[in-house]
C-alpha cells in the first residue's frame, strides 16, 4: 500500500456539482469533511464517474449524495442499502458507494444494515456519526452518548448507544473501519481501502454536528469537538487500531475487522449461471 | 386563559391535558415539535408518562399498539413517509379496535421529495379504519385533540387528527388550553375491557378465518357509521363545557343564497373564509363554504343536506388518485349519485406539495365554473407552462 501523497492532483471541484453550491451544510459541520474525503478515495482508485453510484437516505447525510457528480440516488428514509443491494446485484459493474447516518443505517434502517453485512455484497457504506437526527432538528439517536442532551431527551440521554463497528463485524461485513474527520488523511485512506475491499464494508466517520448537538450539549465551536473526538495525532496511522478508546464510550479508530469472506454477487451469479445451463439458455 | 403558542406546541400541550400513560414517535418534519414539546413536558415534571424514543415510525406505532392493548392511553404523532411506514400497524391497530389518538401533520409524500404540506399521507391509510377528523385551525386541532381521546375511549376506535404540516404545526396563533381540572373532569379514565391482563389471559391478533373475517369487517364499518354520532355528540358536549365547538362532522357558512357550494378539509378552509370575506361581495359573488371535519367516518347524509338546492358543488382536494382525479372529489360524487336534483360537481385538487394556496382562490374557483370547456378534474394551480406539451 503506497503512502498518501498530500500533494497530489485532487480537486474536490471536479467531483462536486457546482450547480448545487452553496451547499446546505451547517458551519462547522463535519460530513462535507468526509465527502472530500470519501472523493478524494475515488479520485485514489481512478474509478470514473461513469462507473460510480452513490445512494443515500434521509437526513444530513442524506444530502450529500446529491452534492456528488456521478450516477447518485437519494431514496426514502432507511433505505439506502436496500436500494443498493439491488443495484449491485444488477449493475456489479459499478463501484456502489452508500451515504448514510447513524439515525438512517442504525434506527430506521437497521435491518438492512446488519443484513447487508450478513450478504457481504460488493459495496461500500459510510457512515456518518454525527449523534443526532440533525435535520429534523436534534433528536435522540442511536448513538447520542449517555446523558447528552437532545430535543427529546431535555433531562438527558439514558439510553445506551450502539457500538456500529462492532454491529457491523459481528454481521459479517469482511471489512470495517472507523474514523474522525479531523484525520481526513486518515479517512482517506481508509475509504480508499473499503472502497478496494472486495464485499461489503462498512466505515463509521465520526463527525460533528455543532450547530445542534454541539450548542446543546455545549461543546465548543467545531474545532473543539473534533479535536475532542480524535485520540492523538496519527495522520497515516490508521491501519493500526488505536488501543486507546478515544471517548468515553470506548469507540477505537482504524481497521476493526477484515475477513476473506466470500462475497455475495459472485456466489449469486455463480448460482444463476448453473441454473440457466440446467435448461440450456444462454 | 389565551395563550399564544405554535401549532405543535398547542397539540402537545393538548396531548399532555388528556394524561396519556404511554407516548411513542420519530423525528419526521413537520412532526417532529409536537414530539419534542412532549418530552420537554415529561423533563420537567409536567406530564407523567412513559415517552419512548423509537428508532423509526413503525416501531412508535407499534409500541402504541402494545401500550394500547395493555390497557394504557396511547399516543403517536407522525407525517408523510412515517404515516407509510406505518400503514401496516395502523391497519392492525384499527383492525384490532384498539383505542388511540394519533396527530399527522399532513405532508406530501415522496417522490418527489417534498416537506411541504398536502393530504396525501392521512389519505393513503384513508381506509385503515382509523377515525379521521381534519382541522381548520390551530385551536380546532387542540380541541379535536382533546375530543379524540374521549371519542376514541367511547369507540374502540383509533383516531386520527389531521393538521395540515407548517401551515398550522408551524404558525403562531393564540390558544385556549382548559385547565387540566377542567380535562379531568370531562375525559373519563380510560376503561378497555379487552386489555391483556396476566390475571384473565388472552389472546389477541389471531389468526381469523374465512368463517368470521366478513363479519369482523362488518362489525367494523358498522362501528365507523356509529361513530359518527358519537363524534357529532362530542363535539356539542365539548362545546357545552368549553364553550367552543370544533364543527362536529361538517359546518356550513356563507350566504344561504348562494348557488355554489366549496367543499373543502383542513387550513385551506381559513383561506377560503378570508378569501369570501374579501371577494364575495365583488365578481366572484357569493358561496356556501362546507367545511368538512370527519373525513372517516363519511358523512353522507349530512353532507347530502348540505349541498341540497346548489347549483354547483366546488370540491378542493389536497391530494390527487392518479388515473382517477380528486379522492375526496370522487366520493363526494359518489354520495351525490342518485340524489335528486344533484348539484354539478367541479373537482380540482390544490395546493399539492405545499403550493400556495392564496386568498384569490376564491375567485377563481367561482370564475372556473362559469368555463363550459373546463375539465370534470384538475390540478388547478399546475402551472401548464412548466410541462412539455406531451404532459398538459
Amino acid at each position: 500500500m503506497k503512502d498518501v501523497d498530500v500533494l497530489d492532483d485532487f480537486d474536490i471541484e471536479d467531483y462536486i456539482r457546482q450547480d448545487q453550491m452553496p451547499h446546505f451544510l451547517c458551519p462547522g459541520c463535519g460530513h462535507g469533511i468526509a465527502l472530500r474525503a470519501l472523493m478524494w478515495a475515488i479520485h485514489d482508485l481512478a474509478i470514473p464517474k461513469d462507473k460510480l453510484a452513490v445512494v443515500s437516505g434521509i437526513g444530513c447525510s442524506g444530502r450529500l449524495s446529491g452534492y456528488v457528480d456521478a450516477s447518485t440516488f437519494h431514496t426514502t428514509h432507511g433505505r439506502p442499502l436496500a436500494f443498493a443491494t439491488g443495484l449491485a446485484l444488477a449493475r456489479p459493474d459499478l463501484h456502489v458507494i452508500v451515504i448514510s447516518g447513524d439515525g438512517d443505517c442504525l434506527a430506521i434502517g437497521g435491518n438492512h444494515m446488519i443484513h447487508s453485512c450478513r450478504r457481504n455484497l460488493n459495496m461500500t457504506c459510510m457512515m456518518l456519526n454525527n449523534e443526532i437526527y440533525g435535520m429534523t432538528g436534534g433528536q435522540v439517536s442511536p448513538t447520542t452518548s449517555s446523558d447528552r442532551f437532545t430535543t427529546t431527551t431535555p433531562a438527558g440521554n439514558t439510553e445506551p448507544v450502539f457500538d456500529a463497528c462492532a454491529l457491523a463485524a459481528a454481521a459479517g461485513a469482511s471489512f470495517v473501519g472507523r474514523e474522525v474527520t479531523l484525520q481526513i488523511l486518515a479517512l482517506r485512506e481508509l475509504l480508499r481501502d473499503a472502497i478496494a475491499n472486495d464485499g461489503f464494508s462498512f466505515v463509521e466517520v465520526i463527525s460533528d454536528c455543532t450547530e445542534i448537538y454541539g450548542r446543546k450539549n455545549d461543546l465548543g465551536a467545531s474545532p473543539e469537538m473534533m479535536m475532542s473526538q480524535k485520540s492523538s495525532m496519527r495522520p497515516f496511522a490508521y491501519r493500526n487500531t488505536v488501543d486507546v478508546p478515544f471517548r468515553p464510550t470506548g469507540l477505537k479508530t482504524g481497521v476493526l475487522a477484515k475477513t476473506d469472506r466470500p462475497e455475495y454477487g459472485k456466489a449469486y451469479r455463480a448460482m444463476t449461471e448453473k441454473l440457466r445451463g440446467k435448461k440450456g439458455r444462454g | 386563559m389565551r395563550e399564544a403558542l405554535e401549532g405543535s406546541q398547542a397539540i402537545a400541550r393538548a396531548v399532555s391535558l388528556c394524561e396519556p400513560d404511554v407516548v411513542a414517535a420519530y423525528p419526521i418534519t413537520p412532526q417532529t415539535h409536537i414530539v419534542e414539546n412532549l418530552s420537554k413536558l415529561v423533563a420537567d415534571g409536567d406530564l407523567h408518562t412513559e415517552f419512548v424514543s423509537v428508532e423509526s415510525e413503525f416501531s412508535a406505532a407499534s409500541v402504541a399498539l402494545g401500550a394500547a392493548a395493555a390497557g394504557a392511553r396511547a399516543y403517536t404523532a407522525t407525517a408523510s413517509q412515517g404515516v407509510l411506514l406505518m400503514a401496516e400497524v395502523l391497519f392492525n391497530i384499527a383492525g384490532l379496535r384498539l383505542p388511540m389518538v394519533m396527530t399527522v401533520a399532513n405532508r406530501a409524500v415522496s417522490a418527489p421529495l417534498s416537506i411541504w404540506n398536502d393530504h396525501a399521507d392521512s389519505m393513503a391509510v384513508r381506509d385503515s379504519g382509523w377515525i379521521q377528523l381534519h382541522a381548520a385551525s390551530n385551536q380546532e386541532a387542540v380541541d379535536t385533540t382533546i375530543q379524540a381521546f374521549r371519542i376514541t375511549q367511547q369507540t374502540e376506535l383509533p383516531v386520527m387528527v389531521c393538521m395540515d404540516g407548517f401551515i398550522l404545526t408551524h404558525t403562531m396563533e393564540p390558544i385556549d388550553l382548559p385547565s387540566i381540572d377542567e380535562v379531568r373532569a370531562w375525559l373519563p379514565p380510560l376503561e378497555f375491557d379487552r386489555q391483556l391482563d396476566p390475571e384473565d389471559p388472552r389472546s389477541v391478533g389471531m389468526l381469523v378465518t374465512p368463517d368470521f373475517f366478513p363479519e369482523v369487517r362488518h362489525s367494523h364499518h358498522t362501528a365507523m357509521r356509529k361513530s359518527l354520532e358519537v363524534i357529532e355528540t362530542t363535539d356539542a358536549d365539548f362545546a357545552q363545557a368549553f364553550g367552543r365547538a370544533s364543527g362536529g362532522l361538517l359546518t356550513v357558512e356563507g350566504d344561504v343564497t348562494a348557488r355554489v357550494g366549496i367543499v373543502a378539509m383542513g387550513s385551506t378552509v381559513g383561506t377560503l373564509q378570508a378569501g369570501m370575506a374579501h371577494y364575495a361581495a365583488e365578481a366572484a359573488g357569493p358561496a356556501l363554504l362546507i367545511k368538512l371535519r370527519s373525513y372517516r367516518p363519511f358523512p353522507a347524509r349530512a353532507l347530502r343536506d348540505a349541498v341540497r338546492g346548489l347549483d354547483t358543488v366546488i370540491v378542493i382536494d389536497r391530494a390527487i388518485s392518479p388515473g382517477m382525479g380528486g379522492i375526496l372529489g370522487t366520493e363526494v360524487a359518489a354520495v351525490l349519485a342518485g340524489m335528486p336534483d344533484a348539484p354539478k360537481l367541479v373537482n380540482h385538487a390544490l395546493g399539492l406539495g405545499g403550493r400556495d394556496i392564496p386568498e384569490t382562490i376564491y375567485s377563481d374557483l367561482l370564475a372556473a365554473i362559469r368555463d363550459p370547456d373546463a375539465p370534470a378534474f384538475s390540478v388547478f394551480d399546475a402551472d401548464m407552462e412548466k410541462l412539455p406539451p406531451e404532459d398538459r
